[in-house]
C-alpha cells in the first residue's frame, strides 16, 4: 500500500529551514536543486537516516516510533547501488524478503520475475557477484533489491547520477515502466531537470534549504522562480 | 624432551593463545571501530603492550597472582597479550573499511544493528581479520620460543638448553621446527585469506 508523507515545520540545523510539504499516497515527486540545497537530507528524513532538529515527519499521518519496520516497507535506491559485494545478485535481491521471512519459493519467483523485467535474465545473472556487473547492471539490481518486497514508499537518491547518458536514459525508462505496476509513493532526488520531468509528475525545487517551487512537471519550464529559471537555463541546449 | 613432544607443546600454547586472542580481540575491535575516542584509546593500550620486550613481559607476569607464576599458563597469558594487537587492529581496519554506501544500504533496508554486524560488516571485514589472525599466529610461534625462559615448555626449551650447553645441534632442533611451523601457519592462513577476497 502506498503511504503518504508529510513534513511539518521541519528544520535540520544548517541544512533545512522550516520545511512544510505533503506528498500524497501514490504520488511520484522529484526533488531537484543544486548540490547542498537540502534535497537529500529531506529524503533521508523520511526513513530516519537523518533526524530533524525541529518539526515532525509523518508517515501515513503518524510519527514513526521505530524506523526498522518502516525501513522494511521503504525501498531505497542510491547512487552507486550500495549492493553487498559479498553476496550474489540473487542474494542481494533476496535480502529484504529474507528479513521479512518469505518462503524461499516465493522469494525466488518474485526475484526472477523482477530481474527478467529489468533486463537481467535470472538464469544468467542470479549467481553473479556485483563486481562482475557494469554500473548500469548494478543499478538495475539495486532497483530490484529496493522494490522486490513491494514497498509503500520508494526513495531514490540520484540513483542514475554516475551512469553515462545512454544507460541513464534506459534506466529511467525501465524505472518508469516498473513504477506503473508497483504503486508506491515515490520521492526521487536528482539535479537533472529532464530526469525529474521524466520520472515524476510533480517537481519540488530546493534552494538553500527551502522549497522555492512546487509544481507539476509539465508546468515547470514556465515557472517564474529564479532558482527554477536557472535550472531550466542550465538544462537547455545551445541554440 | 623430544623434538616431537616440544613441537606438540609449542602448537598447544600457540593455538590456545591465538584462539583466546580472537575471542577477546574481535569483539574489542568491533567495539573500537564504532567509537572514535574510546576505540583509539583501546588501540593505544594494545599497541603499548606490543612494545614491551617479550622476555620482560614474561618476567612481569610471574609475580601476578592467578595468571602468573612459572609455567605454561603464564606463557599463554603473555602470548594472548601479544596476539591481541594484530587481531584488534585488523578488525578495526576491516570494519571501518566497509564502504559507507553498503552499510547505509543495510541500515535503510531495516537491518538491526546486530544484523548489520553479522550479515554485512563482519563478512566484509573477514579478509582483514584473517590477515590479523595470521600475523598474530606467526608472531606467537616465534615469541613462544622465549616462553621456555619461564618454564612455559615448547620448542624454546630445546633452544635454551642448546644455548646453555653451547650445542648448535640442540638449538637447531628447537629452531628449525619453530621456523617450519611459522611458515606452514603463514601459508595456510594466506590461502584462507585469498579465498575470502572476492
Amino acid at each position: 500500500m502506498p503511504a503518504s508523507i508529510e513534513f511539518r515545520g521541519v528544520s535540520v540545523d544548517g541544512i533545512l529551514h522550516d520545511l512544510d510539504l505533503r506528498i500524497g499516497a501514490g504520488e511520484a515527486v522529484a526533488f531537484i536543486g543544486r548540490s547542498g540545497a537540502g534535497k537529500t537530507t529531506t529524503l533521508r528524513l523520511i526513513n530516519g537516516l537523518a533526524t530533524p532538529s525541529r518539526g515532525d515527519v509523518l508517515i501515513d499521518g503518524a510519527k514513526p516510533v521505530d524506523f526498522i519496520p518502516l525501513r522494511r516497507k521503504t525501498g531505497y535506491i542510491i547512487q552507486g547501488s550500495g549492493l553487498f559485494p559479498h553476496r550474489t545478485v540473487y542474494e542481494n535481491v533476496a535480502t529484504l524478503p529474507r528479513l521479512l521471512k518469505w518462503d524461499e519459493t516465493r522469494t525466488k519467483s518474485e526475484a526472477a520475475a523482477l530481474l527478467d523485467k529489468l533486463g537481467l535474465p535470472f538464469e544468467k545473472f542470479a549467481a553473479r557477484y556485483p563486481r562482475s556487473l557494469s554500473g548500469g547492471e548494478q543499478q538495475r539490481v539495486g532497483i530490484a533489491r529496493a522494490i522486490v518486497a513491494r514497498p509503500g514508499i520508494l526513495l531514490c537518491d540520484e540513483p542514475f547520477g554516475a551512469l553515462d547518458p545512454i544507460v541513464r536514459r534506459e534506466l529511467q525508462d525501465s524505472f518508469t515502466a516498473i513504477r506503473e505496476e508497483r504503486n508506491a509513493t515515490i520521492v526521487f532526488v536528482t539535479h537533472d531537470l529532464a530526469e525529474a520531468m521524466r520520472v515524476a509528475e510533480r517537481v519540488v525545487v530546493f534552494d538553500g534549504g527551502r522549497i522555492v517551487a512546487d509544481t507539476s512537471a509539465r508546468e515547470l519550464p514556465r515557472h517564474e522562480a529564479p532558482a527554477v529559471r536557472a535550472l531550466v537555463a542550465a538544462a537547455s541546449l545551445p541554440s | 624432551m623430544t623434538v616431537l613432544r616440544a613441537t606438540g607443546e609449542h602448537i598447544v600454547i600457540v593455538v590456545i593463545a591465538v584462539v583466546v586472542a580472537i575471542l577477546i580481540g574481535v569483539p574489542l575491535g568491533v567495539w573500537a571501530a564504532r567509537r572514535a575516542r574510546a576505540g583509539g584509546f583501546a588501540l593505544r593500550v594494545v599497541d603499548a603492550i606490543q612494545t614491551i620486550p617479550s622476555l620482560a613481559l614474561f618476567g612481569f607476569l610471574i609475580p601476578i597472582p592467578f595468571i602468573g607464576g612459572i609455567g605454561m599458563r603464564t606463557a599463554i597469558v603473555a602470548l594472548i597479550l601479544y596476539s591481541l594487537l594484530p587481531v584488534v587492529r585488523n578488525t578495526v581496519t576491516g570494519i571501518r573499511g566497509v564502504e559507507p554506501a553498503v552499510r547505509e544500504a543495510g541500515v535503510a533496508m531495516g537491518f538491526t544493528p546486530r544484523q548489520l554486524l553479522f550479515e554485512v560488516e563482519l563478512p566484509l571485514a573477514m579478509p582483514s581479520i584473517v590477515a590479523g589472525i595470521r600475523i598474530a599466529t606467526v608472531t606467537a610461534i616465534g615469541v613462544a620460543t622465549i616462553a621456555a625462559a619461564i618454564g612455559g615448555g615448547g620448542l624454546g626449551t630445546l633452544i635454551f638448553r642448546g644455548v646453555a650447553m653451547v650445542d648448535s645441534t640442540l638449538i637447531l632442533e628447537g629452531a628449525l621446527p619453530a621456523a617450519a611451523l611459522a611458515l606452514i601457519a603463514d601459508a595456510v592462513m594466506t590461502t584462507i585469506e585469498r579465498r575470502l577476497i572476492r
